[in-house]
């Protein structure tokens, strides 16, 4: 089983980007769980066709730790199976403890069969307590996925999310797989997100190009490998999907100090002017 | 048995050395002789990785201040520990008067947070407490505090006091001393003195006081019923009592402190902003009384009667006082037969560590180290060293509540004049702290770890150590009675007159025990100096 967690801005397309490789992955036949790691529990939306998770934390309020698996585990998409794990309202309790509190509830609901090949933790915006880094932790995903582009703020999250791998690599097993650059269509952007991977030490895993597809895929509650199979689009995400499932590259990332990444900021993507 | 400079390093060179920097300014040799009196650090950090017998804010807001009123109802709201190891341990007891339904001493209230409350926040399940405690017990006033994780997640406790307050027109006091707020217990103390001067002293309706020579006692707790030997002694002098704070105090008495004539404080570190507060807001001065040991009392009645300079009530100060001693000193005697001789270490919380070292005294016994747990400079080298005290950062953490004159309540107690003359005489709104009563040559300790009491112990061997329950254990098996000064190990009173004999009686006890035969302390049995014999050439 290949535990994956995909971190990333807010924003940046991390969920889309999961549910699309995961449903490539489901269609070339691999058993994939999916856990959403958010509290506004929008990472499985696609592949459920909709917004129709209860969540693990919800129903750990309203039902006491007396759960059965499948009240919380849906079958999506070629049958992933899809975990929201929920949160607070903005504002009161602590989101961070939940993530804690619901992927244990997981492990001792059994979810983690041996049957899958894959779980993927969708995980909120930048890396912000503990309880957010809990994927990374104590051997849970030992791989990581950073969704990027060529923004500025969106490397400088990446790079900031490559500090916290790089500080519990040290001391577990987890690793960087690669940067999944999930285009903006900014100037140089291609040449960019490649020497930014490479300067982490690391590898630009795939390259997606931007699709109107995608959105409209969105707005009909379906991945774009389920709402137009034989799109080129989907042709990318699959490429993406069998690029991670081929990866041998797993690294400690080498973050770079503020000055190095504005630098290459300066070098990419001011190349046309 | 004194200690040297030397003998200090030693000790302290087992420390790394910025531990050893550190730790070497918390740690005084008496010395009276010095131009400027000596200085010592109090009320900072204890080192990561030291064994302190310090506890944290909420133990020193709930646990010490708030807790022991008695007609409220204290909920901790946090998980469960904080609550339960706090039940019942200090022992601040507390009798029903009037209505039988108004005593919730005994009782332990909690939010028991579990996971999903910490996740999704804990304040409706505050709320449901709440309800449940004005379905069941109906208090006088209602307390909240809270522990670590309710900061940590942000819970609004005020606004959920607030609205309970609405809903059943009672108070509930609700006080943010999550744990982590200070360095130790004293900004427990500090936290609940701010709230309970902004919330509740003053809201109660009398305007004089209801009778002659009214006090309050101040940092009373009523630890093994201290405070009601005191009361005995006080009232029947003619004292009114309006309040106690806390210890066997209520929320009610608690209102009407603003018409006492004068307020003594025994605990000086732990409740001594009320005492400048109240000097502040009504003119009531306040003295500082010790109540622990038969001449300590006596010299404190004999204060009070001077305060108030009222004949009668210096006639019968005197009178009281006669009778009792009649009464006591003979078997005080008795037990300084067993006790002559000794030597004692005298480390508790912010007070104690000072008042036990004269009934050790009484009996024969000296002290020869003594030390405070989360004292500040003031009650070590005394209230004039408050201005040169440096506010760091933890130090401000904890709002200073800034009182004005009542407009309508303000009296002068006394003239200017008076309260000047009575000044140089009494302890009047001064603490000349710890030290200046101890002997040259003996030490001061603050925040004494586990390290440094065995390390003194082997030096000084001491005949009995006064502490807490953290080291008590380690301290006997080490073959030294220890008498716990927190708790008084189930025993008491030890205040007063008849405290003080109680006191002679179980120390007594303590030396007498045949126990000691079956314990061989370390020194007795292991050489105190390692060496090898040398051959003839003269090499070992």
């Amino acid at each position: 089983m290949r535990q994956v967690a995909i971190y990333g801005k807010g924003g940046i397309g991390k969920s889309t980007t999961t549910q699309n490789t995961v449903a490539a992955l489901a269609e070339a036949g691999k058993q994939v769980m999916v856990v959403g790691c958010d509290p506004k529990a929008d990472s499985t939306r696609l592949l459920l066709n909709g917004l129709c998770q209860k969540t693990v934390l919800d129903t750990l309020r309203d039902e006491g730790d007396d759960i059965e698996l499948d009240a919380i585990l849906k079958p999506g998409f070629k049958k992933t199976r899809c975990v929201e794990s929920g949160g607070p309202e903005p504002g009161v309790g602590c989101a961070g403890r939940g993530i804690i509190t619901s992927i244990n509830l997981l492990e001792s609901l059994g979810a983690y069969t041996s049957d899958l090949d894959y779980v993927f933790y969708d995980v909120l915006g930048d890396v912000v307590c503990g309880g957010f880094a809990m994927p990374i932790r104590e051997g849970k995903a030992e791989e990581i996925y950073i969704v990027a582009s060529g923004e500025l703020m969106a490397l400088y999250a990446a790079n900031n999310i490559s500090k916290g791998i790089q500080k519990y690599a040290h001391s577990g097993k987890v690793r960087l797989g690669g940067i999944i650059c999930n285009s903006r269509k900014v100037d140089g952007e291609y040449d960019m997100l490649k020497a930014f991977a490479q300067e982490l030490g690391s590898q630009l895993i795939h390259f997606v190009p931007r699709d109107n597809l995608v959105q409209r895929a969105e707005i009909n509650k379906k991945t774009v490998i389920d709402y137009d199979p034989t799109a080129g689009q989907a042709l990318e995400y699959r490429t993406l999907a069998s690029n991670i499932d081929n990866n041998d590259m797993f690294v400690i990332p080498k973050p770079m100090v503020q000055d190095r990444l504005e630098e290459l900021m300066m070098e990419y993507g001011l190349m046309e002017l | 048995m004194a200690i040297t400079e030397k003998q200090l390093e030693e000790l302290l060179a087992q420390y790394p050395s910025k531990v050893q920097k550190t730790r070497r300014k918390h740690i005084l040799i008496k010395d009276s002789t010095t131009e400027t009196p000596q200085v010592i650090e109090a009320n900072t950090r204890t080192v990561p990785g030291v064994i302190t017998n310090r506890g944290c804010a909420y133990a020193g807001c709930k646990g010490v201040v708030v807790g022991p009123l008695k007609d409220m109802v204290h909920i901790t709201h946090g998980p469960v520990g904080c609550a339960y190891y706090t039940w019942g341990t200090r022992r601040n007891k507390a009798k029903t008067d009037g209505d039988p339904t108004k005593n919730f001493i005994n009782y332990c209230f909690t939010t028991d947070m579990q996971e999903s409350d910490i996740v999704f926040g804990g304040e409706k399940k505050l709320a449901k407490v709440i309800d449940d405690v004005m379905e069941i017990f109906q208090p006088n006033a209602i307390s909240i505090s809270a522990t670590c994780p309710v900061g940590l997640i942000g819970d609004d406790i005020g606004a959920v006091a607030k609205r309970a307050e609405e809903k059943y027109g009672i108070q509930v006091l609700s006080f943010n001393c999550e744990g982590y707020k200070g360095v130790s217990q004293s900004a427990g103390h500090h936290i609940a003195n701010n709230g309970l001067m902004e919330h509740v002293i003053g809201k109660g309706e009398l305007e004089e006081a209801p009778a002659k020579y009214a006090i309050n006692v101040l940092g009373e707790y009523n630890i093994g019923g201290d405070g009601w030997e005191v009361e005995r002694i006080l009232e029947e002098i003619g004292y009114h009592i309006v309040t106690v704070m806390t210890g066997d105090g209520t929320y009610e008495e608690l209102k009407n402190a603003h018409v006492a004539d004068l307020n003594l404080v025994q605990c000086h570190r732990s409740i001594n902003y009320i005492a400048e507060m109240l000097e502040i807001k009504y003119g009531t001065p306040w003295m500082k009384v010790n109540f622990i040991g038969v001449n300590s009392t006596v010299e404190t009645l004999r204060n009070m009667a001077a305060y108030f300079g009222d004949e009668a009530l210096i006639e019968k100060t005197e009178e009281v006082i006669a009778r009792e001693l009649a009464r006591v000193e003979a078997k005080m005697d008795q037990y300084k037969k067993i006790c002559e001789g000794k030597t004692a270490f005298c480390f508790v919380g912010g007070s104690r560590g000072h008042h036990y070292q004269g009934l050790f005294r009484e009996l024969g016994i000296e002290t020869v180290l003594a030390g405070y747990e989360f004292a500040h400079r003031d009650d070590y080298e005394g209230r004039q060293v408050i201005p040169d005290i440096k506010l760091d950062a933890d130090t401000k953490n904890i709002p200073d509540l800034h009182v004005e004159k009542d407009p309508e309540r303000f009296r002068l107690k006394l003239t200017p004049e008076l309260y000047e003359e009575l000044k140089k005489k009494i302890p009047l709104s001064h603490y000349a702290g710890m030290n200046v009563e101890m002997k040259d040559g003996s030490i001061v300790v603050d925040d004494l770890n586990h390290y440094e009491t065995e390390e003194f112990i082997k030096i000084l061997k001491p005949d009995i150590i006064s502490s807490g329950i953290k080291d008590k254990y380690v301290i006997q098996k080490m073959g030294i009675p220890s008498k716990q000064l927190h708790s008084y190990d189930y025993s008491g009173p030890y205040a007063g007159f008849n405290g003080a004999l109680k006191f002679a009686e179980d120390i007594t006890m303590s030396f007498s025990t045949p126990t000691w035969n079956f314990i061989t302390p370390p020194w007795k049995d292991e050489p105190l100096l390692v060496g090898t014999v040398a051959d003839a050439e003269g090499v070992a």
